[in-house]
């Protein structure tokens, strides 16, 4: 019989993905309630001042959920590791890398999608304007999927270990701050009326760098983690 | 046929040799039986098998030959080996919250298959009243047998399996050994470890014993 084509295989294991994530959602609800959590415990923390919580609105939000897909990376790989489906993705014919794209990306509509869509909601709340608002959810857009792709890398690197949660976070984190960066700094910009075009080339280069380079690493680090 | 053939294979752990120098030879309808004490060495050599693990030494290599033609491949720089080969290990491989069809239908889309269906393969591992329970509601026997169906509908001609009758019960083990022995007079091949004894032909039969 004919081998299934690549496209199937990777949208067979797209479903399964975000079927398991459905029927897992207590797991999916932990990272997005630490978010809401975070934002809305910051003007309780800072006191009311509309001001200073609309400059540091797109700080918070960057930051919590940042933080919020770090809490989240571990769900990745690890209940394959554990129940042995791992090998199975990683012995057949297709190329490891794809599969993994196909994996990163169920996480990353479970997990980073839920989080931009509540954020206008969350950034309202902080007190910022509409157009504020927008270019924050195109930064979320293009940066998030960059902490799920990178973070992939470093957790298939952990996920053989029994304690790597200490090691993942030093893995993760620097390569996380130039995303928090021109994120960040495209927002504070566009409020005092600069040009952003650069920010956003540079966020989206990220992207498409991550797409394209990170596979590779992730699927070598997954098969180290299994020998 | 399909051969498969292991050349001086060396495996080294943590600074122990658990094996050296290897050599072996498999073609389609034979069964490579690996025994040893605990620790020998079994599952290092099927991981090693699998393409998962590199060996320190030696080569493996499998070849195809058909009437004409025959095409070689060596077993850890190529992907399409992979294709030829399925894999039951310690653990299952089972996602224990999808329900035992779903696990089936994903796992033969992600293999190359065959043209057994799904509730061919459920009806022969005695699991057809349960397709539509979730995993995690399944004993671990059943949890086996689940997995024998996936390498039933693999369409894979070499088995890899690692203790294949651990939590089977009496039934289960001859119902496993039937399934050997048809994917054997297909012209398949197996390498098994196992502490059972086994009822296999004889003249199927290659023993490997680790520990001398």
């Amino acid at each position: 019989m004919k081998e299934a084509s690549l496209t199937k295989v990777f949208i067979a294991l797209l479903k399964r993905d975000l079927l398991l994530a459905y029927r897992h959602r207590a797991e999916i609800f932990n990272p997005m309630l630490f978010f809401i959590l975070v934002i809305t415990l910051f003007p309780l923390g800072t006191g009311a001042d509309t001001k200073l919580l609309q400059t540091m609105a797109p700080g918070i939000i960057w930051v919590a959920a940042l933080l919020a897909a770090m809490l989240s990376l571990d769900t990745i790989f690890r209940s394959d590791f554990e129940d042995g489906s791992l090998e199975l993705l990683i012995l057949n014919s297709h190329p490891t890398s794809i599969l993994v794209l196909a994996k990163v990306l169920a996480h990353w509509l479970a997990t980073g999608l839920p989080l931009i869509i509540i954020s206008p909601f969350l950034a309202l709340f902080l007190g910022l304007d509409q157009d504020v608002i927008g270019l924050l959810i195109v930064t979320l857009l293009l940066g998030t999927p960059v902490l799920s792709l990178v973070g992939a890398v470093a957790i298939a690197l952990t996920v053989g270990l029994k304690r790597g949660g200490i090691l993942l976070s030093l893995l993760v984190l620097p390569l996380y701050v130039p995303v928090l960066i021109f994120a960040t700094n495209a927002i504070e910009m566009f409020s005092s009326g600069l040009p952003i075009t650069a920010q956003l080339w540079i966020l989206s280069s990220f992207l498409l760098l991550s797409i394209t380079l990170t596979p590779w690493p992730t699927a070598a680090a997954l098969k180290l983690s299994l020998s | 046929m399909d051969f498969l053939q292991a050349t001086n294979l060396t495996c080294i752990r943590d600074d122990r040799t658990l094996f050296s120098q290897l050599s072996f030879s498999l073609t389609s309808g034979q069964l490579l039986l690996l025994e040893g004490e605990n620790g020998s060495g079994k599952t290092s050599l099927l991981r090693i098998l699998c393409g998962i693990r590199l060996p320190e030494q030696g080569e493996l290599i499998w070849k195809q030959v058909t009437d004409n033609e025959t095409h070689q491949i060596a077993v850890h720089s190529n992907e399409s080996y992979a294709g030829e080969m399925a894999f039951l290990g310690h653990l299952d491989g089972n996602k224990l919250d999808l329900t035992v069809t779903e696990n089936l239908e994903f796992s033969k889309t992600l293999m190359r298959g065959n043209n057994c269906s799904i509730n061919q393969a459920l009806e022969k591992v005695n699991l057809n009243l349960f397709d539509d329970l979730l995993v995690s509601n399944l004993s671990a026997g059943q949890r086996r047998r689940l997995s024998l169906a996936r390498l039933i509908l693999s369409g894979a001609s070499l088995w890899i399996l690692d203790e294949p009758f651990t939590a089977l019960d009496k039934k289960g083990i001859e119902m496993a050994e039937k399934e050997i022995n048809e994917h054997l007079d297909q012209g398949g091949m197996v390498v098994m470890t196992s502490h059972h004894s086994v009822s296999f032909d004889n003249k199927k039969i290659t023993r490997i014993n680790l520990s001398e």
